[in-house]
């Protein structure tokens, strides 16, 4: 894996080195160099492992997968494995299901949670406070109470079995995302606003002309974190798609489960396949990443 | 807070400014009432319903919650999902402080394992319960090879009902790089003259932690307990995919995982709505749900003020 080795501080400035100061230069040099090394490498390797027996797993022959002890790595890598997965379940067509559902839920919350918190963060009106406190509250509401209703809205609009019931809400804001936005928002000096308004321009052009392109690296987070939510739900899609053609690949790949005899290797191959798009998503945002999630820290 | 507004007439400043406001936020007080308040409500009536999804819902007054108390299934999987909930808050908030004062370290290439622990708590959770079928393995998994060559006792990890939930916590751990990297900011955003202080005063990394850091990671520690509460109520992907959702062997049964030691409470609700189409029990399993996450998320909020510290006395 590579890696961008830039140290790059979070949302808060570092702090400058503190603690003791080095009386005894090796003692000193084990306990900053190679103490914390050792803690951390061993914490990664408890999280990295799970990822090497599922690469590893995915280029073994059959007959290997039963051999005690097993092999830590595989004796003759087969990547056959892979064209084997991705035959024996009809993988394009999940694929692209996953797709659509993951760009469409990419784009509804480009464009709602900017607007959305928008409206909380730099426009004064009469209860916003109060209607914020709400937002912030549906955060608290477990999602399975919400399943039943939701499948009754979705059945009377006759959308059960379609995309639109993973797809639309997206455009209606999200409690996370729209307080991920605020919070940005609200860092924009306010005089930049009041002069537009001054110059008579109207909220909507001051939010599209001024605004957004100030916004565009948290605009960014919003797009990256629910394109990776949407690729990963199971629950959803469980409960709306039937039929097996608009099936993405959380419900597709439990084929591999249902068999009889589960060919593990197949299975690690297609599990690869479908985490690889994340992780290729997260080494080129990772910066994105990992300031989003800080901001849940800096909250008041 | 505007709790009450001061005038009940809004004056008309006030108006325009609601109108100015409506196009940014109407969308998602639509989006709200349909898929926020409008659920609820529906669970909440229908919960006092016989009713199978289709056609009309028959008023059965509190049948099924009388059924409820009366059902060993359900008493069974509000166990399991406290149970799992009971070990999973605590040791996921302990290993997410851990993980976030290792990443604190002045180690050069610290980014890296940053993103190597991080990594894995952004991946599909589905995906993570394939890997663990096979890493768990009693015979050929890697985990059993370590701790027998380590001299340990082969574990029946998916197989025996004193382990499967066990199993589902390490799983979950998977994904605490997240609160990681939340706990790694706040643990930024302590003053670095707390510390200098302290040290001057002779305070060793210990005292320095459990009388610095840990207080004012509480906020935090407070917002991690409740979310990890309210989300680990709703375990239910482990547990689907690992008992085959009812595919299978149980097809058509309430069955989940070995002495049913996986009916989670979500999954329990899953299969009464979907696999039995029994939405009125469902929805009276919903409504309690909802009551049960209310009642210990207040629980914590309550004793929070005597341990949450909002800034070092």
């Amino acid at each position: 894996m590579t890696v961008r080795t830039v140290e790059r501080p979070l949302a808060v400035e570092q702090r400058p080195r503190t603690g003791r100061r080095r009386q005894r230069p090796l003692a000193g040099l084990f306990q900053a160099a190679v103490t914390p090394r050792v803690i951390l490498i061993g914490m990664c390797v408890l999280y990295v492992v799970p990822f090497y027996w599922m690469a590893t797993t995915a280029l073994k022959d059959n007959p290997e997968l039963n051999i005690y002890p097993p092999t830590l790595w595989p004796q003759a890598p087969n990547p056959g494995n892979f064209v084997s997965a991705v035959r024996y379940i009809p993988f394009p067509q999940f694929f692209i299901n996953s797709v659509i559902l993951t760009a469409g839920t990419a784009i509804g919350a480009g464009i709602s949670n900017p607007l959305i918190a928008y409206g909380f963060a730099r426009i004064r009106w009469p209860g916003r406070d109060l209607m914020f406190a709400i937002v912030m509250a549906t955060i608290f509401v477990p999602f399975p109470v919400l399943i039943l209703g939701l499948f009754d809205v979705f059945t009377k609009l006759g959308w059960i079995d379609t995309f639109l019931p993973l797809i639309v809400p997206a455009f209606f804001g999200n409690p996370f995302y729209i307080f991920l936005m605020r919070q940005f928002l609200l860092q924009l000096p306010i005089e930049i606003s009041d002069s537009a308004r001054i110059d008579g321009a109207r909220e909507l052009q001051i939010f599209w002309h001024i605004i957004l392109p100030l916004a565009k690296p948290a605009v960014a987070v919003v797009i990256i974190f629910a394109a990776v939510a949407a690729w990963n739900e199971f629950l959803l899609p469980l409960i709306y798609l039937q039929d097996e053609s608009r099936y993405p690949l959380a419900i597709g790949l439990q084929f591999f489960r249902s068999q009889h005899n589960v060919q593990y290797n197949l299975l690690m191959a297609a599990s690869t396949l479908v985490v690889l798009p994340v992780l290729g998503l997260f080494l080129a945002f990772q910066k994105f990443f990992i300031e989003g999630v800080s901001v849940g820290a800096v909250k008041g | 807070m505007i709790a009450v507004p001061r005038r009940l007439r809004l004056g008309k400043k006030d108006r325009s400014s609601l109108l100015v406001a409506l196009p940014f936020v109407g969308p998602w007080v639509i989006g709200f009432l349909a898929f926020t308040a409008y659920p609820i409500y529906y669970s909440f009536t229908i919960s006092f319903t016989r009713y199978s999804g289709f056609g009309e819902a028959t008023p059965i007054g509190l049948t099924n919650y009388q059924h409820m108390y009366a059902d060993p299934l359900f008493w069974k999987s509000m166990y399991n999902t406290l149970y799992y909930v009971a070990l999973a808050v605590p040791v996921g908030l302990v290993i997410a402080i851990a993980l976030g004062l290792a990443m604190n370290q002045r180690v050069r290439e610290v980014a890296i394992y940053r993103a190597a622990i991080y990594a894995p708590s952004i991946l599909p959770v589905y995906a993570l319960t394939f890997i663990f079928i096979v890493l768990l393995n009693p015979r050929f998994g890697f985990l059993n090879y370590v701790i027998v060559t380590l001299g340990g006792p082969s574990i029946n990890w998916l197989g025996d009902p004193g382990w499967t939930k066990i199993s589902v916590v390490i799983l979950a751990q998977l994904g605490a790089g997240g609160p990681a990297l939340i706990f790694l900011a706040a643990i930024r955003g302590i003053p670095s003259e707390l510390y200098e202080s302290a040290a001057l005063d002779g305070a060793g990394a210990l005292r320095r932690f459990v009388y610095i850091t840990l207080p004012l990671l509480t906020p935090v520690i407070l917002y991690d307990l409740i979310l990890g509460l309210i989300l680990g109520l709703q375990i239910f992907t482990p547990a689907y995919v690992l008992t085959q959702g009812g595919a299978g062997a149980g097809a058509g049964q309430y069955v989940a995982g070995p002495d049913n030691s996986l009916m989670f409470y979500v999954l329990y609700l899953y299969k009464t709505a979907f696999q039995f189409t029994d939405m009125g029990y469902a929805s009276a399993l919903a409504t309690v749900l909802f009551l049960v996450s209310v009642v210990l998320a207040l629980a914590i909020m309550r004793t929070s003020k005597s341990w949450v510290h909002y800034e070092v006395t």
